[in-house]
């Protein structure tokens, strides 16, 4: 059973807050908001938007019946929001150029990382990037925050025994490319470096 | 005698030293506590004296109140009122009330100027820069005030702009020797940058990236939570303006948006900015250089990140 808000003749911000309570009540199925002025249309279009639902505008005369309806992207934008973000670290140079530059530029940006609360979810060390969670690492302690604070640290155990580094692990666990694939598409962000 | 009019307030010259300057505003409560709402209402309806560059030196009260209401609020109402007349240094000396369904509260004020320095929204040169002194997202917070959706480090911010008087600002551009400025409201920093320009026969440039907006502004603005008068600012103006594809619509509906006691928005010349920046340090004025004025040409406004 569709949710009916009748806007019309309601001044802003009165369409928005009826439409933001009626989604909160929503189970499933969808809300349609009835408002008859441009004002009022922009404003819910940006409410939905903002809470991930998906939109469809039927113009009827002088009204707008704004449908709104929880779609596939629903979930993958709540676990953005809350979920933070995944980094997958490919190389332990940050960028390509100079290697000492790459060097200081990741330690900068593993301790920036620490300093920005739930920014991330999960960290994932690929290729040479293990030489990061391993012994020598020069951001072993911010890694051991990130830890602390709830951060996935993950390396690739192909890449740890590659380069003979296995026992030289110090934060985190190792990890398979079926877990690695699994985290990228879980559906949150990904950000590869 | 002679006699001209600009957009802040009517000017009316009495003699070669003095030109009064005449102006009224009133508004509806955009905040819960009255005190806080007359102290709003009257630091707006001074602005317009301070964005000529002129001072207040008489004020009286403009009320429309419900006859059956507590009176005690609409005398913490005229409590803020007179609080903001005292601080620009005008004294109170009437005022009328007539009975309304929606309470209301501004003041009508009169303030003198020298007739040869009046600030207009005329005097926009090329090459000017331009600062603003309050930042932008007053409308959209009132907006979720009204909905109830403002947090409250959004509301203090915003209050707390709203009622600090232009006075100051003023101050600094006077002793600086500011020719344009004008007082940022109902037609937004785009609007009120049109004006100008259309006034002044110049084009701006505005720095998006340098705009300082109060906290909160961009979330409730994605949510939707933009006055109409951002939407009717926009289709009147949007033809004339270009505005940088990277920049999203929140910035785009902050800039269109109304302001209530917005700041004054300032021109000066290229080679004179440093006067003017440590005129607002010794005032203690917050300050963004946040545009540019473009020579001649068909009177329009672009819109860049920094």
């Amino acid at each position: 059973m569709d949710n009916v808000v009748d806007a019309r003749g309601l001044t802003c911000p009165q369409p928005v807050i009826l439409t933001k309570k009626a989604l909160e009540q929503l189970q499933d199925g969808y809300v349609v908001t009835v408002v008859n002025d441009r004002t009022a249309l922009e404003n819910v279009i940006k409410l939905a938007k903002s809470m991930a639902y998906e939109v469809d505008v039927e113009e009827k005369g002088e009204e707008y019946h704004i449908h709104i309806g929880k779609g596939v992207d629903m979930t993958r934008a709540d676990l953005d929001h809350y979920d933070g973000v995944t980094f997958v670290i490919k190389s332990q140079f940050l960028g390509e150029g100079d290697s000492e530059l790459g060097r200081t530029l990741m330690k900068s940006f593993f301790y920036t990382l620490t300093q920005m609360g739930r920014a991330a979810s999960a960290i994932i060390f690929m290729n040479s990037g293990v030489a990061l969670s391993t012994q020598g690492s020069e951001v072993i302690e911010h890694l051991h925050a990130l830890e602390q604070s709830g951060v996935e640290i993950l390396s690739c155990g192909t890449c740890l025994d590659f380069y003979n580094l296995k026992q030289m692990l110090m934060v985190g666990q190792v990890s398979n490319m079926y877990n690695i694939l699994d985290k990228i598409c879980s559906g949150n962000k990904v950000i590869t470096l | 005698m002679g006699f001209s009019t600009a957009d802040d307030a009517g000017v009316f010259k009495l003699n070669s030293d003095t030109a009064l300057i005449q102006t009224v505003d009133f508004l509806t409560p955009m905040v819960d506590d009255p005190y806080l709402f007359g102290q709003i209402a009257a630091a707006n309806a001074l602005s317009d004296v301070y964005a000529m560059g002129g001072y207040p030196l008489t004020a009286m009260n403009i009320v429309c109140y419900p006859k059956c209401d507590d009176i005690g609020v609409l005398s913490e109402i005229l409590r803020g009122g007179a609080d903001k007349i005292k601080e620009s240094g005008a004294i109170l000396v009437g005022g009328h009330t007539v009975d309304d369904n929606e309470p209301k509260y501004g003041l009508s004020v009169t303030g003198i100027v020298h007739p040869e320095r009046v600030i207009t929204n005329q005097a926009a040169q090329p090459g000017d820069r331009i600062y603003l002194t309050k930042p932008l997202g007053t409308g959209i917070i009132a907006t979720a005030i009204k909905g109830e959706m403002a947090g409250p480090e959004a509301v203090e911010a915003a209050i707390k702009s709203m009622a600090l008087l232009n006075k100051n600002a003023c101050d600094a551009m006077v002793e600086a020797g500011v020719k344009m400025a004008t007082d940022l409201t109902g037609f937004g920093l785009l609007g009120h940058l049109m004006e100008i320009c259309d006034a002044s026969g110049v084009r701006a440039r505005v720095f998006a990236d340098k705009l300082e907006i109060l906290p909160e502004t961009e979330r409730l603005a994605a949510m939707g939570l933009v006055p109409e008068g951002a939407y009717n600012n926009r289709e009147y103006l949007q033809d004339r303006i270009r505005i940088d594809d990277s920049l999203n619509a929140v910035i785009r509906d902050i800039m269109y948006s109304p302001e209530t006691s917005g700041g004054l928005l300032i021109a000066v010349a290229a080679d004179r900015y440093g006067e003017l920046e440590s005129a607002f340090r010794r005032h203690s004025v917050d300050w963004v250089f946040m545009g540019q004025f473009l020579e001649d040409g068909p009177s329009q406004i672009e819109v860049v990140r920094s």
